[in-house]
Parts: structure tokens; C-alpha cells; sequence
């Protein structure tokens, strides 16, 4: 059996992160980048199923040069391979064609019992490659699982919506995004490090998975950022001084921004 | 010549902080407070293969370098020295004897729990009467039908006394040599054999998350294949381990000072006092200058004390790097927190503050595995000097 993870290096959410002025999209250089916090628990949920069963897990990711970092983290957790869509015309690629690619790399990998996914990805966030990457393959997707198991060919996911909670099965292989609910994704262990530098990761190239350089990146994006701002500085606040009806203040100013 | 770890020790190193951050900090002050030891977080711990860095594979361990051990010890003592002493005994005190000296048996029995870090042993060396002169160790054994009968006192053991303790070696004397000198061995002693019984845990200044306890033992039987090595090599097998238990707190120290560092700094830009950060005027920012020059001296003595053990240099070598940086570093924590307390102004007398617990948990490194002026003895006799 094998499990394919896919995984996003992302800017470090909690630095400043910006777009590059140059062609609006997101600044790669200028921030550190890290595997995409929602995708740990996608390969937590992969390592034990594999745990449980004698499957094989895989780490695919699409993105620069750096993005092998997140590979490697995802090797150091205990991922047993990986795979890096790597080649300068993806720079720009929206979710169509980031999905086009990974359909193409999946069917390249060929034999593969069930994709899983983070619930999002921190910078770009959309949530919709997973749908995308099922319907060009023509898998079942299941979206969003706080829980998961497989029995027999199917995997079944319980999903938890605000007034109820849903379980869908689907047969195998599916396409299958978990939320940050799912599990508490583990640390890499000291062997686990030492052992991933020796774990294979392969390179593809757009030529490799035979998509045309026109297909996809910035040029072929359904939509562009048209311009940008930066968020403006955060205001000093408004200082309460009480003068025997500060209680009064505070309500007025909670009930005008429809906090009470 | 490079003064850099290499990238798979700084990859480690960002695991180990991650964690340290995440499970270990927002819980220290409590622990502290509680006198509470977290066996949880020390599995944990093993879960991330901490404890099993240099042991060797057939044990659980990953026959890594000492220096990982360090940057370990060094990351967790950054956030909370008695998880970082925890640590450091755990693998120098309990595992690294039976390594180097226990039988195929022992290692068998007792090392893949504590390599997990399932299970912790302790060493019992320092007696109430008996620290820095080993040779006075009044605790004796005696063979009896097969059975080491154990009677005397240990003082100060760290990881003795927990529900994850599964043994403790103790030297005691077995005899006298031929000299007339006390002969001294070292035997182990699972926890819970009748006739041993852990104290309650000390009340200490600092470390108060750290699992430390005296041990009595009155007519304690273990059989006689309990002995851990040569009969009689008790006291030298004790010292051969010493040298890296100096470099392992010389890191403690290390993470200590590089907190005291940080913490010193980031208040100095915030606290405003006189209209200005008092990081403006120069009696604030030289004091925080100098922590900086401390750490850095402090890591570079460290690392290199760790690379000299790992390059297989000469015992000699080793053992005076170990000395120097075991001397400097710990010095240098005890220097580091009490500039950053004095940073802190009133607030570095409060516990809502990490620094107060920083400033009472450093007094202990330029005590614990050898005190300063030990090292300074170890130092003067490496350099030759006919010193007693």
C-alpha cells in the first residue's frame, strides 16, 4: 500500500511576510520558509496508518528549490520517499494548474491507495487543490476529516460541521484533506533526522511529467494579483479614563462594532 | 577551521528548540512552583531519541556524536535546567556507566528503558560525608551467599526517586587493597529491592523540577552479578566518566546563559524608564554587551571540549577541555543571571519573571559533577603544577 502526502513550504507565517513588487506574487526570498504547519498533520495521519499496516508513505511537493526543506522534515518524521516538481515555469502557478501538475506527477507514481492532504495551505490558503486534483483524476474526495480510517478498500472520514457531524466513505484510492483536529503531529526524533538524509527524494521536471512550460505559471493563472497594500500600522487604541461612566464608554464602544 | 555546527546538528537543534518551546516552557514556572517532576514530558523526551543519542543502536540508541547530546542538553537548559539536568544525568550518570562498563546482561536488562527513555537510573557516588573526596565513600558491601548486603547513606541523587526510576548504581566500599586503602565498587540496585529506601525529595534553591532524593540502604541484598564492572575499579571506573558529564553541564550552562542572554536583551529595548529604553544608557547595555561576550566564550569552550571527545583525541585533552569549559561556563551562568535579574530591575525578583528561577537554578552548575574548584585542581594538574 502506498499513502502520498502532498506538502507546501510556506513562508514562516508568523514573520512578516509580503509579495514581491515584481510580478505580485508571494515573497519566497525574503522570508523563511517552513512545511506548511496544516500539512503535519497529514503526514502524522499517513505515518500511522502506515504504522498499522505495511504501507508505504510518500512526500510529494511542488515549488522552488527550497521547498526540498519541507520534504526533508516530512523524511526526518518518518515519510519513506519523496518526490519535488521542480522547474522555473511553475513560478506563479494558481491552484488549476498546481493541481494539473500533482495529477500528473500522481498518475506518474502510479500505484498509490490514497492521497491526504493538509486542510489548507498558510500563505496561499484556498483548500481547493485537493477537489481539483480528485476531479481531474476521477477519485472520490473527501474533505476536511477530523477523523479517519480504512478497512477494505475504502477509507471513511468523519467530518465536523457546526449543527452536525458527517461520515463519508469513499473507495480506495480517494483523495482525503484533514483538518488540524485530526491528530498531534509528532516531533522528527534524533534517528529520525539522522536517518532521512539517506531516504531518496526524486526531482521531476515538467518535461518529466510530460506538461506544457504554457500550461501553467504566472501567464496561465486564471486570476492575478492586480496590485497590493500593506496592512496599515496599528492605531494607538482609544484610552478610557473613567470619570464615573467609563462602564457606559466600554459598552457603547463594544455594542458600536456589534461585539455586545 | 570552522566554528560552526554542522547543518544536521543545527537541523537537530531547531527540533529540539521547537520542542522545548512548545512543551517545556509554558509549563517550567508551574513545575517549578509545584516541585513537580513530569514524567510525561521525560517520555516525551525519549520519544525525540534524547536520551539515546550515543547509545549504541542494539540498545534503541543512535550512535550519534556527543556534541547532538550537547546541543540537546544545551536547548533544553535554554528554556528549564531541571529538564536540562534530567537530561544530563539521565544519559552521563545513568546510561553512560552501564555502557561503558556493565555486562552483556546488564545492558540487556536495563538499557533499552532507559535509552526509550521509559525509565531512568541513577548514580549514587556523593554520600552526606563524601562529594569532591570520593575516596571517604563510607557505604559498604559485603558478599554473602551469593548477595551483595548493602548498608550506608547516598545524598543527592538526581532521577533516583521517580515512578519511572528503574535502578540506581551506588559505589560502596567492598574491602580494603592490599595498600590499606578502601576498596571501592560500584553495584546496581533496582528500585523497589527491600532494604533501599528513597527519601523524600530534597527542598533545594533551584532545580525544584528535578527528581533528587538521599537514598538509604539497610541490609540491602542484590546478587552478586549486580556489579557493575571490576570489583575494586569502582572509584576509577566513576572517574572515567566524569570528564563528559563536565562537558554535558558545561552545555547546561550554555543554555542557561544564551536565555540569560536573550531575555536580558529583549528587555532592555522594551522597559521604558527616564522616557528611553534603558537599554539607552551604557550602564544597562554594557552589562547586556558583556553576556554576550560570556556565551559565546562559554559555546566555543563547550563545543570544542565536545569536538575533541568526538575526534578521539587524547583523554588528557579531552579532559582538560572538559575542565576548562566545565570551570568557564558554569561561572559564566552564575555571572549571566545575575546581570539579567539586575537587568529586570524588581521584576527580576519575581517569579512571574523566568530570570528569578534562572538566578537560583545556577548556582548548583558550579557545584554539581565537580565543583570550580575542583576544576581548577584538574586544570592546575593538567598544566603540570605540583599542586595538592
Amino acid at each position: 500500500m502506498r499513502i502520498v502526502v502532498l506538502v507546501k513550504h510556506v513562508p514562516d507565517a508568523t514573520a512578516d511576510r509580503t509579495f514581491d513588487p515584481a510580478d505580485n506574487t508571494t515573497d519566497r526570498a525574503g522570508v523563511d520558509g517552513l512545511l506548511c504547519e496544516l500539512d503535519e498533520y497529514a503526514i502524522e495521519e499517513a505515518l500511522k496508518l502506515a504504522e498499522d499496516r505495511d504501507a508505504d508513505v510518500t512526500v510529494l511537493t511542488m515549488g522552488p528549490e527550497q521547498a526540498s526543506d519541507a520534504l526533508r522534515k516530512a523524511l526526518q518524521m518518518g515519510a519513506h520517499d519523496g518526490v519535488h516538481l521542480l522547474d522555473s515555469a511553475l513560478h506563479g502557478s494558481d491552484a488549476p494548474a498546481t493541481s494539473l501538475v500533482i495529477a500528473r506527477a500522481l498518475e506518474r507514481i502510479g500505484s498509490y491507495d490514497l492521497v491526504l492532504t493538509g486542510m489548507a495551505s498558510t500563505d496561499g490558503g484556498m483548500s481547493v487543490v485537493p477537489a481539483m486534483l480528485a476531479e481531474r483524476l476521477g477519485l472520490p474526495h473527501i474533505g476536511f476529516v477530523g477523523e479517519l480510517s480504512l478497512a477494505d478498500g475504502t477509507v471513511r472520514g468523519r467530518r465536523d460541521g457546526d449543527s452536525a457531524s458527517e461520515t463519508i466513505e469513499a473507495a480506495l484510492p480517494a483523495v482525503v484533506s484533514v483538518t488540524d483536529q485530526i491528530n498531534e503531529p509528532r516531533y522528527p526524533s534524533f534517528k529520525g533526522i539522522m536517518a532521512a538524509k539517506k531516504k531518496p527524494v526524486e526531482t521531476w521536471s515538467l518535461a518529466d511529467l510530460g506538461v506544457e512550460p504554457a500550461q501553467v505559471g504566472l501567464s496561465a493563472a486564471w486570476s492575478a494579483v492586480e496590485s497590493f497594500t500593506e496592512r496599515p500600522a496599528r492605531g494607538q487604541g482609544e484610552v478610557v479614563t473613567d470619570d464615573g461612566d467609563a462602564g457606559r464608554r466600554l459598552a457603547d464602544f463594544l455594542a458600536q462594532r456589534k461585539f455586545v | 577551521m570552522s566554528f560552526e555546527l554542522s547543518a544536521d546538528h543545527e537541523v537537530f537543534r531547531k527540533v529540539v528548540r521547537d520542542f522545548a518551546e512548545a512543551e517545556i516552557a509554558p509549563h517550567a514556572a508551574r513545575w517549578d512552583r509545584e516541585h513537580h517532576f513530569p514524567v510525561d514530558v521525560v517520555q516525551a523526551m525519549g520519544e525525540l531519541g534524547l536520551f539515546g543519542i550515543v547509545a549504541p543502536e542494539e540498545y534503541g540508541g543512535a550512535a550519534g556524536d556527543f556534541t547532538s547530546l550537547c546541543v540537546a542538553i544545551e536547548e533544553i537548559g535554554r528554556v528549564d535546567q531541571s529538564m536540562g539536568i534530567t537530561l544530563e544525568a539521565a544519559v552521563g550518570l545513568g546510561i553512560a556507566p552501564l555502557m561503558t562498563f556493565g555486562s552483556a546482561e546488564q545492558k540487556e536488562r536495563w538499557l533499552p528503558d532507559l535509552v526509550a527513555g521509559r525509565a531512568l537510573a541513577g548514580f549514587g557516588l556523593t554520600e552526606p560525608e563524601a562529594g569532591s573526596d570520593a575516596g571517604a565513600t563510607r557505604t559498604r558491601a559485603r558478599l554473602e551467599g551469593g548477595h551483595w548486603v548493602i548498608d550506608g547513606a547516598k545524598a543527592f541523587i538526581t532521577n533516583s526517586g521517580s515512578s519511572i526510576t528503574s535502578l540506581v548504581a551506588v559505589t560502596a566500599r567492598t574491602g580494603e587493597t592490599t595498600d590499606g586503602r578502601p576498596e571501592l565498587s560500584a553495584i546496581l540496585v533496582p528500585a523497589g529491592t527491600p532494604g533501599f529506601t528513597v527519601e523524600p525529595a530534597y527542598d533545594k534553591l533551584g532545580w525544584h523540577a528535578s527528581d533528587t532524593h538521599g537514598l538509604t540502604f539497610e541490609g540491602c541484598r542484590v546478587p552478586e552479578d549486580h556489579l557493575l564492572g571490576q570489583r575494586g575499579a569502582g572509584f576509577r571506573q566513576f572517574l572515567a566518566t566524569l570528564d563528559d558529564g563536565r562537558i554535558a553541564i558545561s552545555a547546561l550552562a550554555v543554555g542557561l546563559a544564551q536565555a540569560c542572554l536573550e531575555q536580558a536583551s529583549a528587555y532592555a529595548k522594551e522597559r521604558v524608564a527616564f522616557g528611553r529604553p534603558i537599554g539607552a544608557n551604557q550602564g544597562v547595555a554594557f552589562q547586556v554587551a558583556d553576556l554576550q561576550v560570556m556565551v559565546d566564550a562559554a559555546r566555543l569552550l563547550t563545543y570544542k571540549a565536545a569536538w575533541l571527545k568526538d575526534e578521539g583525541r587524547s583523554p588528557a585533552a579531552v579532559k582538560q577541555a572538559a575542565a576548562v569549559a566545565k570551570l568557564y561556563s558554569t561561572e559564566a551562568a552564575v555571572s549571566a543571571t545575575r546581570v539579567a535579574t539586575q537587568v529586570f530591575g524588581g521584576y527580576g525578583f519575581m517569579e512571574e519573571y523566568p530570570v528569578a528561577r534562572f538566578y537560583r537554578d545556577a548556582k548548583i552548575l558550579e557545584i554539581g559533577e565537580g565543583t570550580s574548584e575542583i576544576q581548577r585542581l584538574v586544570i592546575a594538574r593538567g598544566l603540570g603544577l605540583p599542586v595538592e
